[in-house]
């Protein structure tokens, strides 16, 4: 049963790369790692611990170098329209204005240009920026580009959103409140999610499962669930425990990475 | 509103400021050797007058609309050609390297052997003139095209036709725009130079025909309407830039 539902499924993933003096890097150790439809992930590490590299896999932007990765039972072999990836820098077109942008998906799948035209408004509607259609990319704010990149997204009704870091270029209080609408277009359309960050509250904020990730060679810490119902408050005593829960297992990777350093000296 | 006036006021005084040195230094010489601006002005009308100047100046623009405008039509298209596929850029790179150095003057002997005298060499001159920095700037502005925009293209499953056509030409466009300014600005200044050498016609050939007879003013007036023509396309060329600059949303 829980192998039927699984959504996304890694089976000894391994991703290494030649550095350009021939040496060979380990990215990601050989890992497993399932994930549910409809689930809520995130992947969270500091930087080098391959996190960006394991949403670049799953994702099919880059393929493992041994082990598999599935959707749907189906092995990942490229980018793929009901697989979209949400960027730090948005990736919007800026020759294309707010709705032009939120078209180019429908375009790209032939979808006729009446049916193409309602649905992104509808989508546009969604994350409320109605309004905003005729403005092009510079006219916006970092979060109402986001949002124009999540519409964009949305519009194709993808299974699976992947977002690499998407909040992190934003100021706190822009973060905050898209991370809201994220989790309420997710509850209202209900897309598998992975969700790449170095933000501890964020991933708390978010995520149902949270995947601690440890650099040298990248692989995965521990599975924390978080069983607060969503939307979370983040002022109350029960994030809090699940922040100290997060920052004591960081604590620990910090210390190991300085072990290790000090071995290698 | 005061550094706005400055902005008009000074250059208008350094205009009035060139002309009196220029009216100065034109008093010590014989008007052979260096009219006065009174003289060119005059020359001009006179040049009107008789109907000669307005045919010179069609044929020139004439020359150059074409030339560049063929240029452009080649250049663009085999730059984005070039751009999208590097193997075949780095087989043909050394040899546009090679080329490119030649100034368009060089090819003149050339040119009068393969089309003959009249229009052909200086169109030709001109076309050479304006079509390498089309080509070279369309190369490095589809090579330049940011990799995440290719990334979101294949993301969502747009074919090749839809990535290039609706990504990348549009992507490149505001590059491709600086060549074409460039190429402008080379094309007028050797469509004078492709005028002097063969043709019969053209502001390029005024200017030789003026010299023949010792107008100095004439030849003064020549290069006094090259100049003011050429600043007339450079402007309608920015005020085209700026238009299409804020229907692609990259400038505000």
């Amino acid at each position: 049963m829980s192998i039927q539902t699984s959504k996304i499924k890694l089976s000894a993933v391994e991703k290494h790369f030649t550095s350009a003096r021939g040496e060979r890097q380990v990215a990601v150790s050989p890992l497993d790692l399932e994930i549910q439809s409809g689930e809520f992930v995130c992947l969270v590490g500091p930087s080098g611990c391959g996190k960006t590299t394991l949403i670049n896999l799953m994702a099919g932007f880059e393929q493992p170098s041994a082990g598999s990765v599935t959707i749907d039972g189906r092995p990942v072999s490229g980018p793929d329209p009901d697989h979209i990836m949400i960027f730090q820098d948005y990736g919007l077109y800026p020759w294309r204005t707010v709705l032009g942008n939120v078209l180019f998906g429908l375009q790209a799948k032939g979808i006729p240009a009446g049916e193409a035209r309602d649905r992104a408004l509808a989508t546009l509607e969604l994350v409320g920026l109605r309004h905003a259609i005729d403005k092009h990319p510079h006219e916006l704010s970092g979060g109402m580009k986001q949002r124009v990149a999540i519409a964009r997204a949305l519009a194709v009704e993808p299974s699976v959103l992947f977002m690499d870091e998407p909040f992190a270029a934003l100021d706190a209080f822009t973060r905050y409140h898209l991370q809201d609408e994220l989790l309420r277009l997710w509850q209202e359309t209900r897309p598998t999610v992975v969700f790449v960050t170095h933000d501890l509250d964020e991933a708390i904020a978010l995520g149902q499962r949270i995947v601690l990730m440890a650099p040298n060679p990248g692989r995965i810490q521990r599975v924390l669930e978080v069983s607060l119902p969503h939307p979370r408050e983040r002022t109350r005593d029960d994030f809090a425990f699940f922040r100290r829960e997060l920052f004591t297992e960081f604590h620990l990777v910090h210390q190991m990475a300085l072990q290790e350093a000090e071995y290698s000296i | 509103m005061k550094s706005r006036l400055f902005a008009i006021l000074v250059p208008f005084l350094a205009g009035v400021a060139f002309i009196a040195l220029w009216q100065l230094a034109a008093g010590r010489y014989t008007p052979e050797q260096l009219p006065g601006p009174a003289d060119v002005l005059k020359a001009i009308k006179e040049l009107s007058d008789n109907g000669v100047l307005w045919g010179h100046i069609g044929i020139s623009l004439v020359r150059f609309g074409s030339a560049y405008l063929l240029a452009v039509a080649i250049a663009i298209p085999l730059g984005l050609f070039l751009g999208r596929f590097s193997r075949c850029h780095a087989a043909i790179d050394p040899l546009i390297q090679v080329l490119r150095p030649i100034s368009p003057i060089a090819w003149f002997p050339l040119a009068v052997l393969w089309f003959g005298i009249g229009n052909a060499p200086a169109v030709f001159i001109i076309f050479l003139a304006a079509f390498y920095p089309v080509l070279l700037t369309t190369i490095s502005a589809v090579r330049g095209v940011p990799p995440l925009y290719l990334k979101v293209a294949g993301n969502f499953g747009a074919g090749s036709r839809m990535t290039f056509l609706r990504v990348i030409v549009p992507a490149a466009f505001p590059g491709i725009m600086v060549g074409l300014h460039i190429a402008v600005g080379t094309a007028w200044i050797h469509l004078v130079a492709g005028e002097m050498l063969g043709a019969q016609s053209g502001l390029g050939f005024m200017i030789v025909d003026a010299r023949n007879f010792l107008r100095t003013d004439q030849i003064m007036a020549g290069m006094l309407l090259v100049g003011l023509l050429g600043l007339g396309i450079y402007r309608g060329m920015k005020a085209v830039e700026r238009l299409l600059g804020r229907r692609w949303g990259v400038t505000s």
